[in-house]
């Protein structure tokens, strides 16, 4: 079945294929003084929303109401300090915490995994990559978790290809921390190979347990490293990343 | 009060920054290099003049900012 056809009446709407139901979901993305993948997950929301996302400076204060908040890539605060902890104080945060505290889904992706960790809505720190480059190129996450909002559109076990691209990837947490991550099913996705191999090669900074993306304890918080919204459609090189969109939507609507 | 805010990596946390330096100096030459941990150096001017104030201060700054607690040790040193 395609895009859009699985729920109620699919209607072709101005920025995206997305269904009526979908296009109830009120989602917003928040923009940090150097954020720059706000836009490409702009994108990739209104093509499963079928509307565009509010986009919401970081120096506001209050937040509408929501059922999503997207914490994008890039450089906040130009990484000054520590990635993510200056952006973790601002403004919104406040209210961007609260909310997830009372249960909104937040989708923290790469700068945003950062910002997520430094605010304490996901448990561990992102070093910096073990290899001590900036990786930017594709990889392979193997789906370990299947039953989440953000991951029902894969199988447990299949493999995507997403890109990556930082430089402060490589997750860190400690053995009390990773054994509450592995006993309650909270590594969403682990690097390996394109068979699906978990082999050293196929971690690119070194993360421990090759852990590229995990759940917080309610199952509301996602934060990973690579950027599900640069492989989200076809003319991008590939639209493994879509399916997150669609399937966070949909269990949204 | 001036502040000066030592920030180091806990001990079990990998450094590999400081492993690059400890290649670079042993590529200079420079032998017997057991071990390179890089850390953080931060200078704060206080207005207050109180040390166990501006020590306090120092505190809850490095615990809420300056050093990431997960991670990072922090030591503070005063001065007038």
């Amino acid at each position: 079945m395609g895009d859009g056809q699985r729920i109620g009446c699919a209607r072709r709407r101005r920025g995206g294929q997305g269904s009526e139901l979908g296009a109830r979901v009120q989602a917003a993305v928040i923009v940090f003084p150097g954020s720059n993948c706000d836009r490409d997950v702009e994108m990739a929301l209104a093509v499963a929303i079928g509307r565009a996302p509010r986009m919401i400076w970081h120096g506001e204060t209050d937040l509408p109401p929501l059922d999503l908040i997207v914490l994008p890539g890039g450089f906040a605060y130009g990484d000054y300090l520590r990635a993510g902890a200056m952006a973790a104080h601002s403004p919104i945060m406040r209210a961007v915490v609260a909310r997830a505290r009372a249960g909104t889904p937040v989708l923290a992706i790469c700068n945003g995994f950062q910002i997520a960790v430094e605010a304490g809505l996901l448990p561990g720190a992102l070093l910096p990559n073990a290899g001590l480059n900036f990786v930017c190129r594709d990889v392979h996450l193997r789906v370990e978790v299947a039953d989440s909002i953000f991951t029902r559109g894969y199988a447990q076990g299949h493999v995507i290809r997403i890109p990556v691209a930082h430089h402060e990837g490589n997750f860190y947490i400690d053995d009390a921390g990773l054994a509450a991550l592995r006993d309650e099913d909270r590594i969403v996705f682990r690097y390996c190979a394109a068979d699906g191999a978990a082999t050293p090669e196929a971690n690119p900074n070194g993360s421990r347990d090759d852990i590229a993306g995990i759940l917080d304890r309610d199952r509301a918080v996602l934060g990973l490293m690579p950027h599900p919204e640069r492989l989200a459609d076809p003319r991008l090189g590939g639209d493994d990343g879509k399916a997150l969109f669609r399937s966070l939507i949909e269990a949204l609507a | 009060m001036k502040g000066r805010v030592r920030i180091t990596l806990k001990g079990g946390v990998l450094d590999p920054q400081g492993k690059a330096i400890a290649q670079a100096l042993d590529r200079l030459g420079f032998a017997g290099v057991n071990g390179v941990r890089q850390g953080k150096l931060i200078e704060i001017d206080l207005d207050e003049a109180d040390r166990d104030k501006a020590r306090a201060t120092l505190e809850a700054m490095c615990v809420k900012l300056l050093a990431n607690t997960v991670i990072e040790d922090y030591a503070i040193e005063l001065s007038e």
